[in-house]
């Protein structure tokens, strides 16, 4: 975009605040980072200016520009700003925002880059501020990779306080009292005199004023929101049945709609029989979409059940059709010809793993689906040439693009109403469920029309966490390990996603080695060997992505050559951990954990490590061996995100992230047959439930590392700590995800 | 047929066979209770049947013979619940889809039994499948909310 451009829409939206009655405040983007030649090259207007806060008559509303999926996003940015700008906490009102490039992040493309999170050197950080120009130049408006409260720590407590400035001057302005005299209280200017002059009344005279370009923030000692725990500004909504989710949307003449598309996704449709579900109750019409059928009734049961009278005639699935055909395509990948990094490769493996005394094995992970307890769906409306789409996304600018591309509108009268979502764990970074509402509403113009899938349908289209295996070989010396050698072989999430947002990838996916390539280990001899498997299923980005199997895969081999050489695996990890932050993340576990304590009788501990999205983790389990099964007790953690921004939040977010990584582990996998999705509903893909649900202590490690995110990290330590555990207890060693394929689970 | 929701009697003209769950959502706009399995499997459509926390997606409107109170008729955001209360304190939602269901199960258990033990707690709170993971929580809550109802006259 041009700078013109930027500084037409900066100004525009002032003015439309204004002429609305308000006022929207605005700063310049603030870098930590050298400054690079690029950044200069577009310009300093360049998506920089960032509206965070809008004042209207009514009060204060903070803009909250990512997607919350329930990792409570909206309230940690709501509190920078709010902290700056000095506003009272139940005052607080937020707002999604319009899709906009000015909310680009920053720091989610870096997760991208080939160059490891503990990597500090004058190259590593130039690369991580050109990552930060590419999205701020694309205007990548993603919620994704941990990254939102690290994008956001200092853009938004800017915004608050630039906010606060031209309150201030606005007051002086009016009441003709120095700036200097004047101070702020919870949404209002205090005079000397004690008189308050609210926000709202000063939201006319602010909007004539220029925000500063440089403030100064509020010193850590002074805050009385971040660092605290905050009730979360949804709370009261998500415990009265009053939060509005897409699924919840009601409108005037509303109708009601589902769509099956074939099962095997990205097949087509030769042919289908709609005459059955014509005649039933209810239906308005049935009409084709791309690859499948949508139903308008009115009334969603009534959809549901008219879609499954549809006899469907679809076309053959576009790759392997059975689960044991692309196991197959996976083994016969770790080739020369389908090697895609080496990213790590120090000492000499090839030397010194021959001959007797290597250790050697083979690992394997599943297809995982998203699953959100809220299936996709989206209300549309196309009327008068206006397309307008309520729906909860990831990624609102390529969702407009997509809406606009399906609808044949400019992407100007595309509207998208950003909500709030039931989960998602990277489901809502695809387009697809907003394609077919879309072709929906170009079939049925004129009423809004809320389409909700089946959770069948859910399942079956899931764009799934890759399925992968790993081939490794090791060796000990003298109670150490001496080497490791480390292939993955596995589908690109990066080249499946990124070609569905029809954009071209480059270079190696980071992605098939993440969270292995990168560990703070000093191995003698250690190399890993990303191997990049033909696409199969589509897949997409599950809650941390690449690590959430290779911090399986990494860490059970690591466990077993700690095992095989004797050493105790808390203290082996402790020795080969360079990396300062990382090693008082082990030690703090072993504390917290009371390591190296007796467990007991048929009871194990396992440990696990993982640096994942630049937060190391490591995790302690305890299992017990029951006449009923394994049975996993207790779970600790601990991590470095530098500061806490929400301890009761972090909290939270953590516990949830070890139940996603173990219920994971214990019993979910996605397999196929004639190209289809075996498990359709939570019948078949349980996770944990609460009689399963360990005790999970937390600590926050503060090493005055750079601020992080904590959503996906604690997840990739998770399954291979159980898995330990269970060896631990057990002495039976599981290769395979899910557990329960060769274990019971009380 | 006739249905009464939290209280209030509604005149419904639909199958016998359509889901209580659709009837509340589509038909009366009364959407805390949500839809995520349809096969009682994950229990988010769990509303109060004659007092009883039932699987609403997979209970045929003809077959409801008592009174339906769903999460808003139990409490509301002015006026909380004791569960609810304990649900705001312990912070426990994260993206909240599945609460609705949660607190219904929760309260119906408490009803029922106002000293649950773990045990308990583990019987009448399965059934609920909570994707995002607040179960600690949700476990702490419950405790709370007990602890809350015992203090109160009967």
């Amino acid at each position: 975009m041009s700078r013109a451009g930027t500084i037409a829409r900066r100004t525009f939206l002032i003015g439309t605040a204004v002429i609305a009655g308000g006022v929207a405040f605005g700063v310049y983007a603030y870098k930590r980072e050298p400054i690079n030649p690029l950044l200069k090259e577009l310009g300093d207007g360049q998506a920089a200016l960032t509206p965070y806060v809008r004042i209207d008559q009514a009060g204060v509303t903070i803009i909250t520009p990512r997607a919350d999926l329930g990792q409570g996003v909206a309230s940690v940015l709501a509190a920078l700003v709010a902290e700056e700008l000095d506003i009272a906490w139940n005052d607080i009102r937020i707002d999604f925002g319009p899709p906009s490039s000015a909310y680009y992040n920053g720091i989610a493309a870096a997760e991208g880059l080939p160059v490891p999170a503990t990597d500090g050197s004058i190259k590593a950080r130039s690369a991580r501020v050109v990552g930060d120009a590419v999205s701020k130049f694309l205007g990548l408006q993603i919620t994704g990779g941990s990254s939102s409260v690290a994008d956001a720590y200092e853009k938004m407590r800017i915004a608050g306080a630039a906010a606060r400035e031209v309150l201030l001057q606005a007051a002086a302005m009016q009441t003709g009292i120095p700036k200097h005299q004047l101070k702020t209280r919870d949404g209002s200017v205090i005079t000397p005199r004690g008189e308050a002059l609210s926000y709202a009344s000063l939201a006319a005279e602010a909007a004539k004023i220029e925000p500063p370009r440089k403030v100064r923030l509020k010193p850590e000692s002074e805050w009385r929101y971040l660092g605290k725990p905050m009730q979360r500004i949804d709370i009261v909504a998500k415990s009265t049945g009053t939060a509005t989710f897409g699924i919840d949307i009601s409108m005037p003449g509303m109708v009601y709609a589902t769509v099956r598309a074939n099962p095997s996704i990205g097949g087509g449709i030769k042919g289908y029989d709609a005459s059955a579900a014509e005649k039933a109750r209810g239906v308005i019409a049935v009409v084709p979409i791309s690859g499948g059928v949508g139903v308008i009734a009115d009334n969603t049961w009534r959809a549901f059940q008219a879609a499954e009278l549809i006899k469907c005639d679809w076309a053959p699935p576009p790759y392997p059709p059975s689960s044991a055909a692309m196991f197959e395509t996976v083994a016969a990948s770790f080739t020369g010809e389908r090697q895609d990094s080496r990213l790590k490769d120090e000492g000499d493996v090839e030397t010194t793993l021959q001959g007797d005394g290597v250790i050697a094995a083979e690992y394997k992970v599943p297809y995982l689906a998203h699953a959100p307890l809220e299936p996709m769906n989206a209300v549309v409306q196309l009327k008068d040439g206006r397309l307008d789409i309520w729906t909860a996304t990831q990624m609102p600018l390529f969702l407009v693009a997509a809406a606009a591309e399906v609808s044949g509108l400019k992407a100007e009268n595309v509207h998208l109403h950003s909500l709030m979502s039931g989960g998602s764990f990277g489901r809502r970074l695809e387009d697809d469920y907003v394609r077919q509402a879309v072709e929906l509403a170009k079939a049925h113009p004129g009423s809004p029309i809320k389409m909700t899938w089946r959770r069948e349908e859910d399942m079956t289209h899931d764009f799934p966490r890759p399925l992968g295996m790993a081939r490794m070989r090791g060796a000990v010396r003298d109670g150490k390990v001496e080497a490791y050698d480390l292939k993955v072989a596995c589908p690109s999430v990066t080249a499946s996603q990124i070609g569905r947002l029809h954009m071209p990838t480059f270079g190696p996916d980071i992605a098939i080695v993440a969270g292995a390539w990168d560990q703070p280990f000093r191995i003698p001899h250690y190399r890993v060997t990303g191997y990049r498997v033909p696409e199969l299923v589509p897949v997409s980005s599950w809650r941390s992505v690449g690590a959430s199997a290779n911090g399986f895969l990494h860490n059970c081999f690591l466990d077993e050559l700690i095992h095989a050489a004797g050493a105790d695996p808390l203290k082996e990890l402790i020795r080969l951990c360079w990396h300062e932050p990382s090693r008082r993340v082990l030690e703090a576990v072993g504390e917290m954990s009371k390591w190296g304590s007796a467990t007991g009788k048929d009871r194990g501990r396992g440990i696990a490590f993982t640096l994942s999205f630049g937060v190391p983790v490591a995790e302690v389990v305890e299992v017990s061996n029951t006449p009923r099964g394994i049975r996993i007790d207790k779970v600790f953690v601990a991590a470095d995100v530098g500061k806490v921004l929400d301890p009761t939040n972090f909290e939270n977010q953590v516990q949830g992230a070890v139940i996603w990584g173990l219920g994971h582990a214990v019993n979910c996998e996605l397999t196929f047959k004639d190209g289809v999705a075996e498990q359709t509903n939570f019948d078949a893909y349980q996770g944990l439930r609460l009689n399963q649900a360990p005790a999970i202590e937390v600590r926050a490690v503060d090493n005055g590392s750079p601020i992080r995110g904590i959503g996906e990290p604690p997840v990739p330590p998770a399954a291979p700590a159980l898995a330990n555990a269970i060896f631990a207890a057990t002495g039976k060693r599981i290769r395979e995800l899910p557990l329960n394929k060769h274990i019971d689970f009380a | 047929m006739q249905l009464i929701v939290n209280g209030r009697t509604h005149e419904v003209d639909v199958e016998d066979e359509m889901p209580l769950l659709w009837v509340l959502r589509d038909v009366l706009g009364v959407t805390g209770p949500k839809y995520g399995c349809g096969i009682a499997m994950c229990g988010a459509c769990t509303v109060h049947v004659g007092g009883e926390p039932v699987r609403s997606c997979s209970l045929p409107v003809g077959d409801v013979k008592a009174d339906v109170i769903t999460i808003e008729g139990l409490g509301t955001p002015a006026a909380l619940h004791a569960v609810q209360k304990a649900w705001v304190e312990h912070q426990v939602a994260q993206c909240g889809y599945c609460q609705s269901g949660q607190i219904m199960s929760a309260a119906a258990l408490l009803s029922a039994n106002g000293n649950p033990s773990d045990d308990d707690i583990d019987e009448a709170m399965s059934g609920n499948l909570c994707r995002c993971g607040t179960y600690p929580r949700i476990r702490a809550a419950i405790k709370t909310a007990a602890r809350e109802l015992k203090g109160r006259p009967t």
